[in-house]
Order: structure tokens, then sequence, then C-alpha cells
């Protein structure tokens, strides 16, 4: 009697497994097919209004067509080139600090405190430099900007050098430490080249976040329609050009949003790919 | 796991004076990175003190933003409707992106061979590598006109007949509310959500699979009776840290929120703000110390909450981990 | 000392062991079986026939193939991505790999008992005993879940220390609590054939004696197949032994099956009396 009744649950067990799974690639469908929508829409808006003049040009007055958004572009560059100036020494030194030094109670502090300011949210790292540079020290600056931007990018820094530090084998430095070396030229001449490439990823990984960051750049750098290289000033960025665009009742003012998504999409997935390559070039000579 | 013992050990034995200097170097780095940390909080406390003796838990409760003194209305700031839209949308969001997250995550784990599951988990996983303002400008030029012409419609012809829950989907369809708001962070946290989830999952021991399995259990089963109980908290926690990034969202939900109502209605439907988008359209009209003091508590009160749940997202998913370790009885 | 006088005294019944009579089922004939790992292959044309009513070692040092074998008996081999099996293992006479064979249905007949106890840590011990009982009977009156869960926890001897602790997390057991609590949970559907892969290495000497004397108990409802790397352990519990070697491809093969005393007294194959004496393994 039981293996009977057993025997026609097994249909339904069945039958609901199959359901559920179908569910599960139903959902998996539905996530892919978001992200190629997203991708194609920016790719199949924004390609139109891709041109020489785009990349070249500054914004033309309200409502008139034609004009690009070079500032923006030559905003992003200098703003991320400080930042990076900035972070990077910061970011590595002290991931360095971590791991070569790791055992002290300070260590611990400071690897929690990497962990806290990344995952500050971007608006509120925009806030705080907003409320302690731009409202007494730099105004409304492209320095200000890239101090947001420096703000972010440290942790990320910091936490990737830090996994690719701790992957080099403690022989490698015991063995330039046995031989006499200090422990400064151990850490900068022979464990730093071996992981440069790894570096460099952390370092452009950094870079891609920081290039698609509006909020912290809104309260800081503001943005401008000028072209403006000058550092005390406001600053034009991509995606602050980007967010006035599409704000903005003006059509062209849209195709241009679309085309400016286009390229920091762009810009970004160079960066991250450049990142996965890397990455992969590394694993494969390390092995 | 940190570099041994004896190597720290021997590194500070060292007397090379071009060692302490570079000790000294990576130690301020170090030292400034902590700095800035506390800097960054203590600022913010301190640059919120004037709002919030002024204002005390009525910045919480109220509903009233009035940045400019007239003859009837104090100034006062109550940023009860911010609270309102970011708690409204963050929901909305792990209510679509859970589900989505969770079920691309058990396909890609459990069903997929591996061929198929990493490629797919990989492109899924790009999405969060998008910045936040394009998917504002897709979920303005995209998104916002689909709801507002075909799914919100649909919605009020559809959950707006019935009594009660009809209120939810009430007003106009502007198609720039809350609700796209919720759809636009629901996209942009499913990612985060995948990629926990899927590590939570692989983590499961196979001998928890194996164990129901060997009593007869379907695929399924095996799934939804061993691997996702053991899971559950680190699923939890893995939701969690979508939640605290969508609370910390911006530019994606300011381009689509509305940002032109203060009302507290049930109504998904209406237009809104979050805290994060308040601080974006206000900052630049903070004129007087009390207006800046409030647009800086807003920041410290989104600070709180999203480190509420990056911190309990952490408790949750560190304890799947200690339990492996656990279960050695 | 010589090792094989002391097994000698170990080993159990001095007369020749009872199997179930036939027609009761519970039978497990293995013929040409070859399992493997992806390209790897991992035992070669194994010949055993299991009889029903009694224990039945695996024997051999690490390595010969003594799990893979166990596993494929449940088809939990092929569970690894890569791994398969060819030949036949009949049940009762129907072969579990006949092409429309469905592992579920076969898994429910077999059941299995793991390395490390692996109690389901997110269910008390009660829900954990009727965890595979709900996968076909969810909504069963709780008097006779009770049931069930008063007999597989007398059967598996753990009744008396857990009746106060029905309700607490499976978890929270002693090693040979937990394991006996597996034991209870697989006997609790009352399959036909209880696989047993090293069940007290990870055991205390007073847990794996309880549960030796536990399967002696068990032997006359199941047919107990116990792969065990613990030679004492095998000549104590056991009524039939298989021994297996992997040779240098690291393939296993079925050296010598017989009934106990005679592998343990006196070996047919010089392999099997090397691995006895201590020589080999």
């Amino acid at each position: 009697m039981r293996k009977e009744v057993e025997e026609r649950r097994f249909l339904g067990r069945s039958v609901r497994g199959a359901v559920n799974a179908a569910i599960a690639i139903v959902l998996t469908a539905l996530s892919v097919s978001i992200l190629f929508a997203i991708v194609g829409h920016i790719f199949v808006n924004g390609v139109g209004s891709l041109n020489a003049d785009f990349f070249t040009q500054i914004p033309k007055p309200y409502g008139e067509t034609g004009g690009g958004i070079a500032p923006a572009i030559a905003g992003t560059i200098v703003m991320l080139l400080v930042a990076g100036i900035i972070a990077v020494p910061v970011g590595i030194g002290t991931a360095i600090y971590i791991t070569e030094f790791g055992q002290s109670r300070f260590a611990e502090i400071v690897r929690f405190a990497i962990e806290l300011l990344a995952e500050l949210p971007s608006i509120v790292v925009g806030v705080f430099v907003w409320a302690l540079l731009v409202r007494n020290l730099t105004g409304y600056s492209g320095m200000a900007g890239a101090c947001a931007l420096a703000v972010i990018m440290i942790p990320i820094i910091a936490r990737s050098v830090e996994e690719i530090l701790k992957l080099v084998p403690d022989g490698l430095r015991e063995s330039a430490l046995a031989l006499g070396t200090p422990k400064w030229k151990v850490v900068l001449f022979v464990v730093i080249p071996t992981v440069l490439p790894g570096i460099l990823t952390g370092v452009m990984l950094s870079l891609a976040r920081a290039a698609g960051e509006t909020a912290p750049l809104l309260l800081t750098a503001l943005g401008n329609s000028f072209f403006n290289l000058d550092l005390r000033r406001p600053m034009a960025a991509m995606p602050l050009q980007i967010f006035n665009y599409a704000v903005s009742p003006y059509d062209d003012w849209h195709r241009k949003a679309w085309a400016s998504t286009l390229v920091l999409v762009a810009i970004v997935a160079i960066l991250s790919g450049a990142v996965k390559f890397f990455v992969r070039r590394w694993k494969h000579e390390s092995n | 796991m940190t570099v041994k013992n004896s190597i720290s050990r021997r590194a500070t034995k060292a007397a090379d004076p071009s060692d302490r200097v570079f000790t000294a170097l990576v130690g301020a780095a170090s030292t400034l990175v902590v700095a800035l940390l506390v800097g960054f909080i203590l600022l913010l406390v301190l640059d919120s003190t004037d709002s919030i003796r002024r204002f005390g838990l009525g910045f919480l409760a109220g509903s009233k933003w009035n940045p400019v003194k007239t003859e009837i209305n104090p100034i006062v700031f109550g940023a009860l409707p911010y609270i309102f839209g970011t708690i409204v949308t963050s929901l909305i969001a792990l209510i679509l992106a859970t589900p989505l997250a969770l079920g691309s995550a058990i396909f890609v784990s459990e069903y997929a061979p591996s061929w198929l599951g990493k490629p797919v988990a990989f492109v899924i996983e790009l999405l969060v590598a998008i910045p936040s303002v394009a998917y504002g400008v897709w979920g303005l030029f995209v998104l916002v006109p689909i709801m507002r012409n075909d799914v919100e419609p649909f919605l009020q012809a559809t959950i707006g007949k019935i009594p009660i829950l009809g209120a939810l989907v009430a007003g106009p369809p502007f198609g720039q509310d809350l609700l796209t708001g919720g759809v636009v962070l629901a996209i942009m946290i499913l990612p985060t959500i995948l990629s926990l989830s899927r590590e939570i999952i692989a983590q499961v021991p196979r001998l928890q699979k194996e164990g129901m399995l060997a009593l007869g259990a379907t695929k399924w089963e095996v799934l939804s009776k061993a691997v996702l109980p053991y899971a559950r908290g680190g699923i939890v926690g893995a939701s969690m840290l979508g939640l605290a990034r969508a609370i910390g969202e911006t530019m994606a939900v300011t381009m689509v929120i509305g940002n032109s109502s203060t009302r507290i209605s049930p109504s998904i439907l209406t237009p809104g703000y979050t805290i994060a988008s308040a601080i974006a359209n206000q900052f630049t009209e903070a004129d007087s110390p009390v207006y800046f003091s409030a647009i800086v508590e807003l920041g410290l009160v989104l600070l709180l909450v999203a480190s509420v749940f990056n911190i309990g997202s952490r408790v949750l998913v560190g304890r799947i981990a200690k339990r492996e370790g656990g279960a050695d009885a | 000392m010589n090792p094989i006088r002391s097994l000698a005294d170990i080993v159990r019944s001095p007369s020749a062991p009872e199997a179930a009579p036939a027609g009761t089922g519970r039978s497990i004939a293995i013929k040409s079986l070859s399992a493997y790992y992806g390209k790897h292959r991992a035992l070669e044309d194994i010949d055993l026939d299991v009889l029903p009513g009694l224990i039945t070692a695996i024997i051999g040092p690490s390595g010969c193939g003594k799990s893979t074998l166990i596993r494929c008996v449940n088809r939990m081999h092929e569970v690894i991505k890569g791994a398969y099996a060819t030949g036949s293992v009949l049940l009762d006479g129907e072969d579990i790999y006949a092409p429309g064979a469905s592992p579920v249905r076969i898994r429910r007949r077999i059941g299995m008992v793991f390395q490390k106890p692996n109690p389901f840590p997110t269910r008390t011990v009660y829900e954990n005993v009727i965890a595979g009982l709900r996968l076909n009977f969810p909504r069963m009156p709780k008097a006779d879940y009770d049931e069930t869960v008063e007999r597989s926890l007398r059967a598996a001897a753990l009744w008396d220390e857990v009746k106060d602790k029905l309700h607490s997390s499976g978890s929270a057991l002693s090693g040979g609590q937990q394991q006996r609590l597996c034991i209870a949970r697989a006997i609790a559907i009352e399959p036909e054939v209880l696989l047993l892969d090293e069940p007290c290495s990870a055991l205390d000497p007073t847990a794996t004696l309880k549960i030796e004397e536990l399967l002696y108990t068990l032997k006359a409802k199941y047919t107990i197949v116990l792969v065990t790397h613990n030679m004492q352990q095998a000549a104590r519990a056991s009524d039939m032994t298989a021994f297996m070697l992997a040779d240098e491809s690291h393939v296993g093969r079925l050296i010598e099956y017989g009934q106990t005393r005679d592998i343990f007294i006196e070996p047919k194959e010089s392999r099997t009396e090397e691995y006895i004496s201590g020589r080999l393994g």
C-alpha cells in the first residue's frame, strides 16, 4: 500500500522538480535579458551621435545643436589623474602595511577601517568632502572632486593589493631577508615586482569605478559647461555631463546623454576588461 | 592569513635607517586611512549637531521641510518623506531582485553545466560595472515611458480594482515615481545578491547534499530541503547587502523617482524622494547654516542606516562559514 | 606476535553465517562493474554477490576503491561531475543501472551512512529522523511520525539518550550520537539494504563499538555492506569480507571474497595474506 502511494508521489515529485527548474531557468533568462536590453539600448541610442565634434568640442548653449563633451572628458581625465596620485600611494602603502606588518593591533584597525571605507555610500563621501573642503576651503572645485574620488579609490586599491600580496609565498620574503636585504628593499624590489600586474589590476579597477561615479562629484566638482582645467574651479566630468544632459528638456541633449553614456560605459568596460585580461595573463605566468 | 610572525619580527629588528623611513611611510599611509574614516564620521556628526539640537527626533519623524522662514511657517526640517521614500524603493527593489538573483544563483550553481553556468553568471554580474548614471539614463528614457504607458496602467487595471490593495497603485501614472525607482534599484542590486548567493550556495558542504540525496530525494528536493535551509542565513545576508547598496544609491534613483512630492501616501505610483536623492537635489540650496547642517544630518542618517545592513549582512554571512567548522562534533 | 592469530581470536561466529532464506529479497549482485572518474578508471570488472541478511565488509588499503565501489551500489558515484559506472548492479534481480532506472527510486531502497556524521543542522533530532519519510509523506498524522521516530531511534540504540531532546538541534549531539542519528534517519524509511562508508572513522572506540553492536542487531532486517579501513572491525563485525587492492595505475580490483573467518585465518590469495598480516597497505 505504501509502495503504491510512493509510486504516485514519485511522479508528482518529479514534476515539481521540473517546474522549479524551469522557473530557475526563466528567472536567469530574465536577468540576462535585462543586461542585454540595457547595453543594447545604450549602444543603439548612443552610437548615432558619436562623431569627431562630439569628442573635441565644448557644449553649445541651451537648445543649440552640435557641440561636444570635450570639457567633460578632459575633466574626468584630470580628476582621475589627481585622484590616482593621491589614492595609489596611500592604497598600496596601506596594503603593504597590513600584509607585511600585519601582526600589530593597529594593523587590525587599519584593515577594519578599509572595510568600512569601502562600504560608504558614494553620496555620503560627497557630503563629507562637501562639508570638509567645499564649504570652507576650496569651494566647488576639481580638487574637491578629485579628493572625493580618491576616498572612493583608496579602499578598492588597498583591498585588491592586500589580496595579491597575501598570495606571495613567504619563502620569497624569507630568502631575501636571509641574505641581509633590508626589509624595504625586499618589499619594493622582490615582492612587488612579482605582483605588479595584479597591482595594476587593482588600480585599473578603482579607476573604472571612479570614472563612473557621479554623486560625489555632484557635491564637489559641481560640473562646468566651459572648458576648465583649473583644479580650483568647478570642473566638468563625464558622469556629471550625462546627468545634466539627461534631465534637461532638450532632445539634442538627450541624444548627447545617450552618446556620453555609451562612451562612459565603453571606458569602464575597457578598464575592467583590461583587468580581467591582466588577471588571466598573470595567473598564466605564475603557473 | 598574514605574513608569518618570524618575518615581521625579523623586520622589527632591522636597524637600517632606510627601513625606518619605509615603515614610517607605509605607517603614515595607514594612519591617514584610519584618520580619514574617523574624521569622516566625526565631521558628519559635528556638522549635524546644529540640526540635531534644533529639530531632535522631529528630523526623523516630521514631514515638513521648510528651508525658508515665512510669516506663518518657521524653518523646520523633517526628513520623514525622504526616509519613507528610501524604505519604499529599497523594499520594492529587494522584493523584485531577490527572486531573480536567487533563481539565477540556483540555476547557475546547481542546474547548469559549468560551460553554461560560469559565462551566464559572468554576464549577469557585469551589471555591477555599469555606472549609476547610465542606469539613470536608461531608466529615464526607456523604463519610465514603459512604466507610464504600459506597466502602471496595467497595474491600475488589475490590482487597482481590488479593495484596500488598490490604494497601492492609486493616482495618475506619472512613470516617475517610487515604483520605477524601486525597479531601477532592483536591477542594480541584482548582481550583488547573485554573486554573494552563489558563493554561499557553493559553500554548502557536499555531505549535506549527499545525505539528502541518499534518502531518495530528487535534485530539487536536495536543493529546497538541504541546500537552501543550510544557506538560509547567508542568503538573507546577501539580500541585506543588496539592501544596503540600494539605500545608498543616488543617481539612477534621482533620475526616475520624480523628486517632486513630499506627500507620504500608500500609493507606490507617487513621485517622491529618497534620502540620497534629496541630498543630491538640495545641496546647492543650502545657504543657511541650519540648512547646511540638515543636509549633513541627512548624510549621517543615510550612513547609519546603510551601515546597519552592511554589518547585519557581514554577521549573517560569517555565520555560514562558522557553522561549517562547528559541525565537527 | 602473529597478527593473523590475533585476528583469528576476534573473528566472531565459528560456524558459517546463515544468509537469509532465498526469496526475501535484499540481495545485491554486482556484475562486471567498472567505475570511472572522467577518463580515469577507478574500478575494473568487479563481480560480487552480497548475500541478504548478512554483514559484508569491504576492506583494503587507502585508494583501493572501496568507497567508490560502495557508492556505485546506490548510484551516488555518478553524483560527482564526470563520474560514471558501467556494468550492472542487481537489487533483487533488477539492474539499478538499467537504462530507464531512476537513481531516486534506488536510493530510497538502498540507504547510506557516511564517513562523517551529517545530520541536517537546521533540523531537530525529530525532524532529522523523518526527513526521508517526509519526502514521500509530507503530511502524515503526527502520531505516525512519532511512532516512526521512536521505532527508528530505538533500532539505532539512540532512543534513551535523546528521547528528552527530540526537539533540540540535530548537531547538538556528540559524534557517536550523530552517527547513530544518521543511521536512524536511514532506516526510518525502511530500505532493503544499508551501506555504511567507514562509519566509525570519525568516532572514538566506545562509540565505534556501540555502532558495531548496533549493526549486528540491524542485519536481521537489512542487508548491510560496510566499508572499513580497520581490519579488526571487519573481523569483529562482519560475516563476509571482500578484499580490494589497487594496481600501479590506481585501478581497483576485487582480490578475494569469502567468509570473514576464512579471509582472516586462511586467505587464499597471497596479497590478501600480506595485507592481513600488515605487510601491505
